[in-house]
């Protein structure tokens, strides 16, 4: 019902004449963009050579070679005509597919001028999108469970970076399977702990986020601090092989990109899969839901409300804890202190930017791990641009998204609300 | 109105000063919680040092009995160490005292003086969230408002040269206010004007904070002979004055937060906005209908918080550390959630809370010395009462205490589905 009120309403928002021309503007500031900082700052007869070929592949194609400053003018001349366009006639319904498709014209304009005079490995980049994009999914996957069952859970980075040192301990002790299963059970325990303090004691979710991102931070600095600076062997547990999957791989140029990655990105997209699926098609996520919407009705129609909220959390740790596991036995092979970085926390941010949907989720991740994937590379690159404000980038799409410019996410209504049953 | 109100209580009122509103708040829940919390919080902090001591392992081979003795003493020792690490050992007070050298002197009352220069942030970043609670705003950034208000003023500290203390001091620290104040200024403003959740805003913000302090130590504000992310030390007419010679560092500022308090505490009880601020904060139909203005409200008080934080932040580089480096704060601003829960939001509260954790964080070093125990068990002490504080019913089964018949809701924070 409120989905439907929300959909007459954005259908209403699309057609406002201040909302399409202040779209239109925004496009047409994106070509000026293009214009002045790029293909001012370019020199004639430069070319930009994009690798299709990742690393170590058999299939060859030849480099897309570009004249930069030609393609840059084509690029901007596009995104303006659709500016003009859109303050014309309005693309409706589709402005934010347009939107993308903008921003996709942007994104690639920049990365020819970035790459102006020398060559961009493409395929590479996508490939290390995807993996930027498993921690920062993960972690936004643990926060949809919690809070389509009302649940709010800011202690996805804590999880995160207590499943991330598990994992490395018992990877280093006991084999990197045992290890992985450990990272994913510290995850569960704490999100028990969270289920406990914010479902039975009632305690405000965002306290008890807190007190189990404080306590998280505190421990795995102290038993790094304490053994694993001293003993290397508990911290040494290797990482995951590549898999590659018979067949697809050999696809060209995507073979490679998307079907010979470790096993948390073939975990990331079955849980993808499994979630969306269970969340709107069958009847657990129905139930799962109802409680995240309306707990007192649920209630009323004979769901456990509590149990249902404990499953949701300590499932939603576990795979916080899947995801921590990455950072140690999917990607750097030992543990370091706060390792995570915020990955969480851009996780959670990529929950809202997915408007709390799976495959919003992964889109947001997607996004946001190019951002990240991008930073590392400008760095690499020694561009002009400082690649911090490409790492603040996340954030700010969020706090636009929430802020309702871009359409408004549909949180879940009773998200933060502890449940009190009534008649005791 | 309102201030009708107060005029014709005005008698009433003068009688209650700060630690009697304080008292009063604390009487109507109990005393005994938050005490308990700290101590069971200390107590399994000691555990984990036991358990995390190797000597304990090998006795353990020996005998159980032997283990635990271990681990007591190895607890014993930390606390020892926290305690001479924080307060001062009392036998080299003694020493120094009857030596009556200056130097020693300063050394043996180093421990304590550091503890309460310690707590300085603490205070203010408390302040910051539990002003926010009040006008029900959950202000989850004050650590991004620190780091700006640090950079807004060792910005001003080193860039205007050649201006006398009196100026110089008070100009940096305003705009550690002001640098502060526009970071909790724009979730504010998102929540009054589109709703958007100021816990999610204030999140995002700190990384935006982290990002942009990131690059301005690496690019703008990069001090010029080095490589690394630091800035340029302030002029001395910026620094906060010390009271005392080396190696004590106390400084002006502590007694610039204990005034802070007292202007948070006049603010919320003794003035009309404060009196909105409170309502809108305990109920915003209420404020709604009352006639109150909760835009200006919201955006004050989240520009208020932000302002308290980011004189915290000020106050480490101008009284501290005379500069900024990326490690500069220990988490101040997520550890004042603790603080301001624990003190109930009330300034006199947050005082004492803050004066604790200043006085835990400034021991932990000596721990870390004397006894071999990584600073970082303070965070989990610290995770541990707040879950405590904010779990009243944990301490309660633990302790068999009865339950109130009427309970205050401590929080007023509403879900972002709300």
């Amino acid at each position: 019902m409120s989905n439907q009120a929300a959909t007459l309403q954005s259908a209403a928002e699309y057609g406002t004449p201040t909302r399409r021309r202040v779209m239109g503007l925004v496009f047409l500031a994106l070509a000026g963009a293009i214009w002045f900082l790029f293909a001012n700052t370019t020199q004639a007869g430069v070319a930009t050579t994009f690798t299709l070929n990742p690393g170590g592949s058999q299939a060859n194609f030849p480099n897309l070679v570009f004249d930069t400053l030609p393609l840059l003018h084509a690029l901007a001349f596009a995104c303006a005509l659709i500016g003009a366009f859109q303050l014309v006639r309005g693309f409706g319904k589709r402005t934010n597919a347009v939107l993308g498709l903008v921003a996709a014209l942007f994104i690639f304009a920049f990365l020819s001028w970035v790459a102006s005079g020398a060559s961009l490995n493409l395929a590479g980049l996508l490939r290390a999108t995807l993996i930027r994009a498993v921690p920062i999914t993960l972690g936004a996957l643990s926060g949809i469970l919690c809070e389509r069952a009302g649940v709010v859970n800011i202690a996805i980075e804590g999880m995160m970076l207590t499943g991330a040192m598990v994992a490395a301990i018992f990877g280093s002790l006991y084999g990197l399977w045992v290890g992985l299963l450990a990272g994913v059970l510290a995850g569960g325990l704490l999100a028990a702990v969270h289920a406990v303090l914010s479902i039975k004691y009632k305690t405000d979710q965002i306290v008890s986020g807190t007190v189990i991102n404080i306590f998280s931070i505190g421990i795995t600095s102290f038993i790094s601090a304490k053994f694993l600076a001293r003993y290397r062997f508990l911290n040494n547990p290797g990482i995951f092989p590549d898999i590659q999957i018979p067949g697809l791989v050999d696809i060209p140029f995507i073979g490679p990109i998307v079907f010979s990655h470790n096993i948390f990105f073939f975990g990331l997209i079955i849980f993808l899969t499994l979630l969306h699926f269970g969340l709107f098609f069958t009847r657990w996520g129905l139930r799962h839901r109802a409680v995240g919407e309306h707990p007192k009705a649920a209630d009323t129609l004979g769901i456990n409300v509590f149990k249902t909220r404990y499953t949701a959390v300590i499932l939603g740790g576990m795979m916080a804890g899947f995801g921590g596991a990455y950072f140690t036995l999917g990607s750097v092979g030992r543990f370091d202190e706060v390792m995570t970085a915020g990955r969480g926390f851009i996780g959670l941010a990529a929950m809202i930017f997915g408007n709390w949907n799976p495959f919003g989720a992964f889109g947001a991740g997607l996004l946001f791990g190019f951002a990240d994937m991008l930073a590392a590379r400008l760095a690499i690159l020694g561009v002009r641009v400082p690649s911090e404000f490409l790492l603040m980038a996340p954030y700010i799409a969020t706090m636009i998204v929430l802020a309702g410019v871009v359409g408004r996410g549909q949180m879940p209504a009773a998200d933060g609300q502890p449940y009190e049953k009534e008649g005791h | 109105m309102a201030k009708k109100e107060t005029k014709t209580k005005a008698p009433a009122d003068k009688k209650k000063n700060a630690f009697g509103i304080f008292l009063e708040e604390l009487t109507r829940g109990s005393l005994l919680i938050p005490v308990l919390a700290i101590v069971s919080g200390l107590l399994l902090g000691g555990l984990i040092v036991a358990v995390t001591t190797e000597s304990v392992y090998t006795a353990w081979s020996r005998s159980p009995l032997e283990a635990i003795g271990t681990g007591i003493d190895a607890a014993l020792r930390s606390y020892r160490a926290l305690f001479n690490g924080s307060i001062g050992n009392p036998e080299r007070i003694v020493d120094a005292l009857a030596s009556g050298e200056a130097a020693a002197i300063r050394r043996a009352f180093n421990p304590f003086l550091e503890s309460l220069t310690k707590s300085v942030p603490y205070i203010f970043a408390g302040l910051a969230v539990a002003l926010g609670f009040r006008a029900g705003l959950f202000n989850i950034g004050a650590e991004g408002q620190l780091f700006i208000g640090a950079i807004t003023s060792v910005y001003v500290g080193f860039a205007f040269t050649g201006l006398p203390a009196i100026i110089h001091v008070p100009l940096a620290l305003g705009a550690g206010a002001l640098g502060g104040a526009l970071w909790g200024f724009i979730p504010g403003l998102l929540k009054a004007k589109t709703g958007g959740h100021e816990v999610i805003n204030t999140i995002m913000m700190n990384y935006i904070a982290f990002r942009l302090s990131e690059y301005l130590l690496r690019g703008p504000l990069q001090r010029p002979d080095t490589t690394n992310p630091i800035s340029p030390f302030i002029e001395a007419s910026a620094q906060l004055p010390r009271f005392f010679d080396s190696p004590i560092r106390f400084h002006l500022g502590f007694f610039i937060a204990l005034a802070a308090a007292y202007g948070v505490y006049w603010l919320l009880f003794k003035t009309r906005l404060g009196f909105e601020l409170r309502t809108v904060g305990a109920n915003p139909n209420a404020a709604r209908y009352a006639g109150m203005n909760i835009v200006l409200v919201t955006v004050l008080a989240m520009s208020l918080s932000g302002a308290l934080a980011g004189l915290a932040g000020a106050n480490e580089v101008l009284g501290v550390n005379y500069t900024l480096a990326p490690a500069f704060s220990s988490g101040y601003g997520f550890d004042s959630i603790a603080l301001a829960l624990i003190g109930k939001s009330h300034p006199v509260g947050v005082v004492l809370a803050a004066l604790l954790f200043g006085t835990l964080r400034n021991g932990a070093l000596q721990m870390q010395i004397a006894a071999n125990v990584p600073v970082d068990i303070i965070s989990v002490m610290q995770a541990l009462i707040l879950a405590f504080i904010a779990a009243p019913a944990i301490i309660r089964t633990i302790y068999r205490l009865r339950t109130p018949e009427h309970q205050d809701d401590e929080l007023h924070v509403r879900g972002w589905g709300g």
